[in-house]
């Protein structure tokens, strides 16, 4: 049923660190590789060695520039998958019932077998985190790697999300929400974790920790001063062939 | 909003079919026999071929039926459910005055409600998004109801009140262009709250994930309608609402009646392209697009 849950019992979920993520992408292929291969239909391509390539993705990174009224601009590398919504209203628009969040951990899925690709989940989603399978004709999204997180044939440093294990730079975290002790929620309460469009109440599970502020933008580089000046004025050799050149018909330069 | 032919066509052509239904359940002196057949043949014809078109942007048409299932939360499994049982109770009111030649003026009235009811919940399918601050208004049934009727009743010859309703859906639709124009900014969503780095400073798109477009870009950001919308907006007035007007004060002519009809589903469906073109969902602001 496409009701949400009243309440779920664990809510999984991601915290992604923008102060941290150095926008390699690494999260987006691992989770292209990884979902191609699994859980449901494969991530198809289109036209992927010819013009304009597109695909299906679960996760993509933006990069953004932050001008603040003063002092340099910053690149923010941004991340974004489904953030698995407590309110999620992707999930009461499908009209099959192929839109689901689970009660027992929260995550949105789709029943792929009652899709009928309809998009409209897609266009009540305001993150984009819902793509129609050009190939498939159902709608793929987010799965919070349900089949590695509790799939017990993998070794247990493997047991979560694709594109959290394979962050080079520590930038992903997953863990349970509903649990204060849990590191997600400790990361969140520490670092100011936020929800994204939280005009549109569809209060997100995942959160994300703002860029940490910089220790000083004014500096310069603090060698600067012990190096030797560049010569403005050439002498010897080099003063004689700028003038000799100075000379020649075309003027001086 | 990608402006899908498909779902343009079925808006138009189903709720100018759900409007004539609506007319021929509430006349209290329907047609009957070869005319009766003749009105609800077209009202069917419409209502269905429009229902039949939407299934063609469908991922899987085959599995369509499941869409009825889930009415307690979703307004397109509501419009699903709508829709077929006004085309049943109406065809039942409609064979009736075709065949036996009379028929129990509840059904007809039950029909009518139906098909009200299909208009409404396809309005609120639209309505109910708040991702599309255009969209996202009580103003938006009150558009699609305000059509359906006055096309309807323009099909079913209501000489008396078409030009009155006309006029009135063609005020909603400039009011409901009044709104939509501002809706987004009064939305309040911006880059900055769309990434929750908006109280530092004033955030840009620097480099979108992919080189080429992707699927959220096709589907969600359409710029090309925009450029000659005002001038859509005068063609799609001046065919749906002024020249029906002007073409039913002529003396009765079936030419003239058929031209007025045409007139008027071409000006709606100019009107629902610009509904879609025009419309600006929210996550056009990751790609720094609208």
């Amino acid at each position: 049923m496409t009701d949400l849950p009243s309440k779920t019992a664990r809510k999984l979920g991601l915290v992604i660190d923008l102060d941290t993520c150095v926008g390699c992408h690494a999260c987006v292929i691992s989770c292209k590789g990884w979902n191609t291969e699994n859980y449901g239909a494969p991530l198809s391509d289109q036209r992927p060695y010819g013009d304009e390539p597109m695909g299906t993705f679960l996760n993509r990174v933006h990069s953004y520039e932050v001008q603040p009224e003063h002092g340099p601009a910053q690149t923010v590398h941004f991340p974004k998958s489904c953030l698995h919504c407590e309110n999620a209203p992707c999930v009461t628009v499908c009209p099959t019932g192929a839109s689901y969040k689970r009660a027992e951990d929260g995550i949105v899925l789709v029943n792929e077998d009652h899709c009928i690709g309809c998009g409209l989940c897609a266009w009540a989603c305001p993150y984009g985190a819902r793509e129609m399978d050009q190939a498939e004709g159902v709608m793929k999204k987010c799965t919070l790697c349900v089949d590695r997180i509790y799939n017990e044939n993998l070794p247990e440093e493997d047991r979560e999300p694709a594109c959290v294990r394979t962050c080079p730079a520590g930038a992903r975290h997953f863990g349970d929400f509903a649990d204060p002790t849990s590191m997600v929620s400790q990361l969140v309460e520490n670092r100011g974790g936020m929800d994204l469009m939280p005009e549109l109440g569809t209060a997100p599970v995942n959160k994300y920790l703002p860029p940490r502020p910089k220790d000083d933008w004014d500096d310069t580089a603090p060698l600067a001063a012990f190096l030797q000046p560049v010569a403005q004025e050439p002498s010897g050799f080099l003063n004689w062939l700028d003038k000799a050149l100075d000379k020649l018909p075309g003027g001086a330069s | 909003m990608h402006p899908a032919p498909s779902v343009i066509l079925f808006t138009t052509l189903s709720g100018l079919g759900f409007g004539l239904l609506f007319w021929l359940g509430v006349d209290s002196t329907p047609p009957t026999g070869w005319g009766a057949f003749a009105f609800f043949f077209i009202a069917h014809a419409l209502a269905v071929g429009g229902l039949i078109a939407s299934t063609f942007h469908l991922g899987h048409p085959e599995r369509a039926w499941r869409a009825l299932s889930q009415w307690r939360s979703s307004w397109l499994s509501r419009e699903g459910i709508c829709a077929i049982s006004a085309l049943v109770v109406s065809g039942a009111y409609g064979a009736a005055l075709i065949f036996l030649g009379q028929a129990p003026g509840w059904l007809g009235w039950l029909g009518a409600l139906l098909s009200l009811l299909t208009v409404y919940t396809t309005a609120m399918i639209y309505t109910q998004l708040a991702t599309i601050p255009r969209w996202n208004t009580a103003l938006t049934p009150v558009l699609f109801l305000g059509l359906s009727l006055s096309g309807g009743a323009l099909l079913s010859g209501r000489v008396a009140i078409v030009s009155g309703l006309l006029g009135v859906a063609g005020l909603v639709q400039l009011a409901w262009w009044l709104r939509g124009d501002r809706a987004f900014a009064a939305s309040g969503s911006t880059l900055g709250t769309a990434t929750g780095l908006g109280d530092r400073g004033e955030v840009r798109s620097f480099a979108p994930p992919h080189t080429a477009p992707n699927y959220l870009m096709r589907e969600f950001v359409f710029v090309i309608g925009r450029k000659h919308a005002l001038k859509l907006r005068v063609i799609a007035v001046f065919l749906m609402v002024i020249l029906p007007i002007g073409l039913l004060m002529t003396p009765f002519s079936h030419v003239l009646a058929v031209l007025a009809v045409l007139s008027h589903i071409a000006g709606v469906a100019v009107s629902r392209w610009l509904f879609f073109a025009q419309a600006e969902h929210v996550v056009g602001l990751y790609y720094g697009l609208r």
